[in-house]
């Protein structure tokens, strides 16, 4: 089978992926080494893609809730008249502000554009948010008070480039982990990483400095290091003088905020000589990065934040430039290709807004009827809207609202109210379509044929390697064929990715003439067969007509990890070791002559950096200090006296509907949990190991207690991925405060008040089965993915029987065998269909936990022995699973247990532990947590309680 | 001259007494064994097999007649003895003749009970003890016959798979709910009713026989529901009662069986009971495994070790020919205080009981898989602590093995 370049679907890092066919459904995947976001390197979410592509869990076939209530599979002609005819009586009887879509940051970029189109232009609403708004809003926000345009500067070859790098509110080591090697490789070099988080995490760990700020007080940081670089004379004048407006209100804001370092020192929870430090290198050192995440973006005043960092590199010049700049880093694979198309409610599309004249320009390129006027909703609006009934027909595509969505319950409980509830979903059974009326299958990873874009605007293409099963297709024709069926058939006739691709290209081109930092137009005449070859390139790739700008048609550094020898461009690609990106563009000729230093035509390079002519987007061309107001501390209350933070674990992604498939991934964090500080667990009566019930006004969920020292008092951290399939109650969403941020509309999922109370466990277990089954709620449980099915582990109260009874219902039909020791609260079960296992269950009370690893070369036989069956309960093939501690090294399943013993037997670093075990030495993003073991050897107290 | 040392019965455990005194204490005694069968004493256990074709009549034989005759021992076959006289310490024969004793042995083992209901003694009707009752359903096996039998517990389960092997329609009919539910509970019991229907044996449970119907000869068995189960052969396999007329005629302490102290001595010093026909401490075993430890005991006690006593016996009692091994031992009956560990897969067919009490293991049932029964009566016998292995316990030893240091760490 011949292999398919494409990209990652995971991180916003965007990832080049080989993925060879195996011709069974499968691929083997490997990093691409073309690809200049990674070089080859994948983490080990990427690296386990292959294990995500069965066809077990997959939507095959349109279905249509009937009269009865029940879901029927139906014709795709069928299920696209209902959903037009759904959307046509909503916005004949309610108008068109009556309907929406709810996109994701996983859709491509073509099925973005084809969504946006038909609602911004042809429907008439603005009404078209994605989850997007959840991670990134913040970002853009920002990014559009200080540019004018949501821009990103930089490129990951600024990383190399950088002398300092301050991580603010993200754990790239574990969300975004290639970039983070590519960062540990400039610290080899000599280059100094301080982490800025409440959290102790992985990427902390990793650091030179970790500043441990209290919760939302980032903005205080950084007005604080305005203040300072204005008065240690740090500060460029001449560029603050010429490029930007707003400087002396924004420090005089600041001075307000952070008058001195006492102050910011009080309110930030850091030492003063810490912040000292802080200041001084940020100050002294040229080439700095700040990068920023969820931690900046998921606040009540993200877009605050964004603009405290980004009037820093305004106020020091450092912007536009190699190794400095404000980096926003994307956890959506293609969240930066919908906010090109215009894919959220506050845009219209290709970066313009609902200005008269951008709304006459793009009604104008589209000849469209009906083009929307204003904003739409946003989601945590949208979602509210729904609720009041104000919204009646709503088509989801690609996301989990009712996982994903502050107030999650409430998400759930609106949706049911619904008239039309459409659902675009790869997978047969997510919580979002309980509610659902029409279930459209749509492509996956490996089918899908398209476009996305990476943090750094490079744009890369999605191949398909696999042929779509059944009867799936990709959202854009499905959104094509409701366009035809509401008559716009001609405006939306594709024919395939390419076509709309060029479309898109075409319209950021259209009036653009430098105007808008979103171009693309050196793109909008690919042939299909460019297209197919279309090579990873950064936006703006201007059509020749328009001078570029400065920056513009520089060649990426093809390498990273090379020394700071290999920085020039121009012998970047010849550099040993590094191959030079393939350029094998076949691009028609443009339809203007020739324009005087634009770069090839035959060669639309792209471009690495902006601004760094100090022009911006805004109308006179210079950027915006922001004047930062001080923002509220996160309220807590006697009843909520604990903050509540959200987040990402290493290995899954979003609502693990793909990495939960994953047995390499499901090893890491098997479990949802709540981490605490030791002090906190000791005031609310929660051990290492227990349960616990958090609860906020909004929701509550069920978790198991990780006692960290990683967490500051006060503060505690759940990961946001568990739904009501994959564990028992453990939909940290239905928490979530919906208090937005009032520029970006992003809730803010870092902060929510709550309490916790320990729950009592009298029993303990686990469960493996072939499919992930609901098993009773009032337990606690989760599944991860293990080779061959799923694992549970049990706790709560409840009974061995229950379970069985859960098991036998959603089994029916298969053989059982059993144990049971009453008097002592034991139970085991095997399920057994045609002598292979389908499921089993142990229970045994709390505190003597049964594991399962002894169990797993049975679970593997395709048929048992007579004495197989006995040793299935008997659960003596091997050690017991949880004897192995978590999963480290999802590559070569090195378990914590077996790190630790080899740290015991003298490996003192992760590359004697490489050698030894093989951990890490694969996609290493088990690194970090090799290193944290190393140092836990060596300082047991420290971290006694992990 | 030796001391006449007279043993009442030829069955497993009087030959067992001769052969431990010969080897201990050859030409101490002068011995004479007296047995009402018409023949050496023979393995009654293996009549099942018998009856089920498995083995040939000549591999019943435990001594061959010149073993008896080189050990210098007397025998008197077909031959009963009607009455002791203490005083005179003399027993009297079927024969006639009456002969002194210096010790007497009583092993008269057991007689099988008749139900006490109309038509028992019917010709047709017989039970299951001796070769005799074996030839007799193997000639109506092959004059072509229709059986019933009644009870379902160990005998009544061999003699129906015995007889269905021979190509006989046979029911076996059964008072409780479940068959051999003194050593099984429901699952298990379930599993062996499958296993008797694979095996061509009509079940019926819950069946009270009112009576045998018949005038010259057995027709059928009447239950108390009215109905009717026709039959030429019935085998009643009810149970068995200690065999203890002797002793009781000649005044001995008698309860259920010939009361017996640890030295196995009856209430005369000069007369001592073993197997089936004795009962010790309270208890009268209907297996051979405790006839044989308390011959055992006496061989050694009659040998000159003043302090040989028996202790009493652990039970386990294997089902050997219904095709599905069944194996019990020890107090399975789950009383107070005790705990069960139980498998069950009934789809294998395999069933396993476990009963402890405290530490210890005190009863096994095991159904469809017996592999492991020594090592549970070993355990039993044993008595000691299987604490640390409590959850592999069931599984048997290689798991315990295995698996005890794991699972059993928390
Ligand atoms: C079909 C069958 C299957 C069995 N299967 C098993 C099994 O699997 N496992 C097990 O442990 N046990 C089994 N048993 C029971 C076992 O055979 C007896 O427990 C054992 O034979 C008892 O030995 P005993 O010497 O005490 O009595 P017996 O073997 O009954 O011997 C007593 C002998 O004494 C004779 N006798 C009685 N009264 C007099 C008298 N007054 N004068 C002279 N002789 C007399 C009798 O005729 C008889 O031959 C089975 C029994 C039967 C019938
Ligand atoms: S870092 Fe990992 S998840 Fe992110 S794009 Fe690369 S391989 Fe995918």
């Amino acid at each position: 089978m011949t292999a398919t370049r494409t990209t990652c679907p995971y991180c916003g890092v965007g990832c080049g992926v080989v993925a060879t066919p195996d011709g069974q459904g499968g691929a083997a995947i490997a990093g691409d080494p073309e690809h200049p976001a990674n070089f080859g390197r994948l983490c080990s979410k990427g690296s386990a893609l292959g294990e995500t592509l069965g066809l077990e869990t997959r939507l095959l076939h349109p279905m249509m809730r009937d009269a009865g209530g029940a879901l029927r599979r139906a014709s795709w002609d069928a299920a696209l008249d209902r959903v037009a005819e759904g959307f046509a009586t909503a916005i004949r009887r309610h108008g068109p502000d009556s309907v929406a879509f709810y996109l994701s940051g996983q859709l491509l970029t073509e099925d973005y554009y084809v969504a946006n189109k038909l609602m911004k232009g042809f429907i008439g609403s603005g009404n078209v948010d994605t989850n997007s708004r959840l991670c990134m809003a913040s970002s853009v926000a920002g990014h559009k008070r200080a540019f004018g345009s949501d821009t990103v500067p930089g490129c990951y070859d600024d990383l190399d480039e950088a002398d300092l790098l301050v991580l603010v509110g993200s754990n790239a080591a574990w969300c975004h982990p290639v970039l983070w090697q590519r960062m540990q490789k400039s610290r080899e070099r000599g280059a100094r990483m301080v982490v800025i988080d409440p959290r102790g995490t992985a990427t902390g760990e990793g650091a030179d400095t970790h500043l441990a700020i209290r919760h939302g007080t980032d903005a205080v940081l950084f007005a604080g290091l305005l203040v300072h670089l204005a008065d240690a004379r740090a500060a460029a004048l001449p560029f603050i003088a010429d490029h930007t407006s707003g400087f002396a209100l924004a420090l005089a804001a600041a001075r307000a905020l952070a008058p001195n370092l006492a102050e910011v020192a009080a309110k930030t929870g850091l030492a003063a000589a810490d912040l000292r430090a802080f200041f001084s290198e940020w100050a002294s050192t040229e080439r700095v990065v700040t990068l920023y995440s969820q931690g900046v973006n998921q606040a009540v005043a993200g877009t605050d934040k964004v603009n405290a960092i980004i009037n820093c590199h305004l106020a020091t010049g450092r912007i536009g430039r190699p190794g400095m700049g404000p980096f926003s880093l994307t956890g959506q694979p293609n969240a930066m290709g919908g906010r090109e198309v215009g894919g959220l409610a506050n845009q219209l599309a290709a970066h313009m807004g609902f200005s008269p004249s951008e709304v006459d320009r793009v009604g104008r390129f589209w000849g469209a009827p009906m083009m929307a006027t204003r904003e739409g909703r946003k989601a945590v609006d949208l979602f509210d809207a729904i609720e009041r009934g104000a919204i009646k027909a709503l088509w989801v595509m690609g996301t989990n609202p009712t996982v994903s969505l502050p107030r999650a319950d409430a998400a759930r409980a609106a949706m049911a109210k619904l008239d039309l509830l459409v659902v675009s979903e790869n997978v047969l059974s997510t919580d979002s379509s309980a509610a659902a009326h029409v279930l459209l299958p749509a492509a996956a990873w490996g089918e899908k044929d398209g476009t996305v874009t990476n943090s750094e605007r490079r744009i890369s293409r999605q191949r398909p390697f696999l042929p779509m099963p059944g009867e799936v297709r990709p959202d854009w024709q499905a959104l094509a064929g409701v366009a035809a069926r509401l008559g716009w058939g001609e405006a939306f006739a594709f024919d395939g990715p390419a076509a709309i691709f060029r479309e898109h290209a075409a319209l950021s081109a259209f009036e653009n003439a430098g105007a808008r930092d979103f171009d693309i137009g050196g793109l909008a005449t690919l042939s299909d067969a460019a297209y197919e070859a279309f090579e990873p390139t950064q936006w703006p790739v201007r059509r020749p007509a328009h001078p570029p700008l400065e920056g513009e048609g520089r060649r990426e550094a093809a390498g990273w990890g090379e020394g700071r020898a290999g920085r020039d461009p121009a012998v970047s690609s010849s550099m040993p070791g590094v191959t030079p990106p393939r350029r094998s563009l076949a691009v028609d000729p443009p339809p203007q002559g020739e324009g005087g230093a634009a770069p090839s035509v035959a060669e639309p390079r792209g471009t690495a950096r902006l601004f760094a002519d100090g022009r911006f987007f805004t109308p006179d061309r210079r950027a915006r200090f922001v004047a930062i107001a001080a923002a509220q501390p996160p309220r807590v209350t006697p009843e909520h006296p604990l903050v509540l933070n959200t987040g990402r674990v290493r290995d899954q992604w979003h609502t693990m509907m793909r990495t939960g498939l994953s047995p390499r991934l499901g090893g890491h964090r098997p479990e949802p949990t709540l981490e605490v500080h030791p002090d906190d667990a000791d005031r609310f009566g929660l051990s290492d190991g227990g349960l616990c019930r958090v609860s906020s006004v909004h929701g509550a969920a069920t978790l198991r207690v990780a006692v960290s020292m990683a967490q500051t008092p006060g503060t505690v951290f759940a990961p946001i991925h568990w739904n009501d399939e994959t564990a028992a109650d453990a939909r940290v969403g239905a928490l979530v405060h919906a208090v937005v941020d009032p520029f970006s509309g992003q809730p803010d999922a870092k902060a929510t008040a709550c309490a916790v109370a320990p729950v009592a466990s009298t029993l303990s277990g686990f469960v493996l089965s072939r499919r992930r089954i609901t098993l009773p709620r009032r337990m606690f449980w989760a599944w991860s993915a293990i080779v061959g099915g799923y694992v549970a582990r049990l706790a709560g109260n409840g009974a061995a029987a229950e379970i069985l009874a859960a098991l036998e219902a959603a089994l029916p039909g298969c053989e059982i065998a059993r144990y049971i020791d009453a008097e002592h609260d034991v139970g085991r079960a095997a399920l057994i269909v045609d002598g292979r296992l389908e499921a089993v269950v142990y229970t045994a009370p709390a505190g003597q936990e049964p594991g399962w690893a002894g169990l797993l070369d049975l679970w593997a036989k395709p048929k048992l022995e007579r004495r197989d069956r006995l040793a299935v309960l008997s659960g003596a093939a091997g050690p017991a699973g949880s004897d192995d501690g978590p999963l480290v090294c999802a590559c070569f399943g090195v378990s914590e247990n077996r790190v630790r013993a080899a740290v015991a037997g003298g490996c003192r670093d992760p590359a004697s532990l490489g050698a030894a075990l093989k951990a890490g030495t694969n996609c290493g993003s088990c690194i970090p947590e090799l290193k944290r073991l190393v140092a836990a050897a060596d300082r047991p107290m420290a971290l006694a309680g992990e | 001259m030796s001391e006449p040392l007279v043993v009442v019965g030829n069955g497993m455990v009087a030959a067992r007494l001769v052969e431990e005194i010969s080897t201990r204490a050859l030409g101490r005694y002068s011995i004479l064994v007296v047995g009402e069968e018409p023949r050496p004493a023979y393995n009654r256990v293996l009549l099942s097999s018998l009856l089920a074709d498995e083995i040939a009549d000549a591999d019943l034989e435990l001594k061959p007649a010149a073993w008896w005759r080189a050990k210098g021992v007397s025998t008197l076959f077909g031959r009963a003895v009607t009455a002791i006289n203490r005083e005179a310490k003399t027993v009297a024969l079927s024969d006639g003749r009456v002969l002194p004793y210096g010790k007497l042995v009583l092993a008269t083992g057991s007689r099988p009970i008749r139900l006490p209901k109309p038509g028992m003694d019917l010709p047709g009707v017989i039970t299951f003890r001796d070769v005799a009752d074996v030839d007799a359903m193997r000639a109506a096996a092959r004059r072509g016959c229709r059986a019933v039998v009644i009870g379902g517990g160990l005998l009544g389960l061999e003699a129906a798979y015995g007889l269905a092997k021979a190509s006989v329609p046979v029911t076996l009919i059964h008072l409780m709910d479940r068959l051999m539910e003194r050593q099984l509970d429901a699952p298990a019991a379930a599993l062996l009713a499958d296993a008797m229907r694979r095996n061509g044996v009509e079940v019926v449970l819950q069946a009270d026989t009112a009576r045998v119907i018949g005038t010259e000869r057995a027709e059928g068995v009447e239950l108390t529901d009215g109905r009717v189960l026709p039959a030429d052969l019935v085998v009643c396999a009810v149970g068995v009662r200690p065999n203890a007329d002797l002793a009781r005629a000649a005044g001995l302490d008698v309860g259920r069986g010939v009361q017996v102290n640890d030295g196995l001595i009856a209430s005369d010093p000069a007369i001592h009971a073993i197997g089936e026909c004795a009962e010790h401490r309270g208890a009268c075993y209907g297996l051979v495994e405790p006839g044989y430890e308390m011959a055992a005991a006496l061989a050694r006690r009659l040998s000159g070790d003043a302090w040989a006593v028996y202790g009493g016996s652990v039970l386990s009692t294997n089902l050997k020919v219904s095709g599905v091994p069944v194996f019990s031992a020890g107090d399975f009956s789950g009383g107070e205080g005790t705990q069960d560990l139980v498998f069950t897969d009934a789809a294998a067919g395999v069933y396993r009981r476990v009963v402890l009490k405290g530490s210890a293991v005190v009863g096994a049932v095991l159904v469809g898989d017996a592999t492991d029964a020594l090592w549970y009566r070993d355990l039993i016998r044993s008595g000691e602590s299987v604490a640390s292995m409590r959850h592999s316990l069931v599984f048997g030893r290689a798991f315990c093995a295995e698996a005890a240091p794991l699972l059993e760490a928390a």
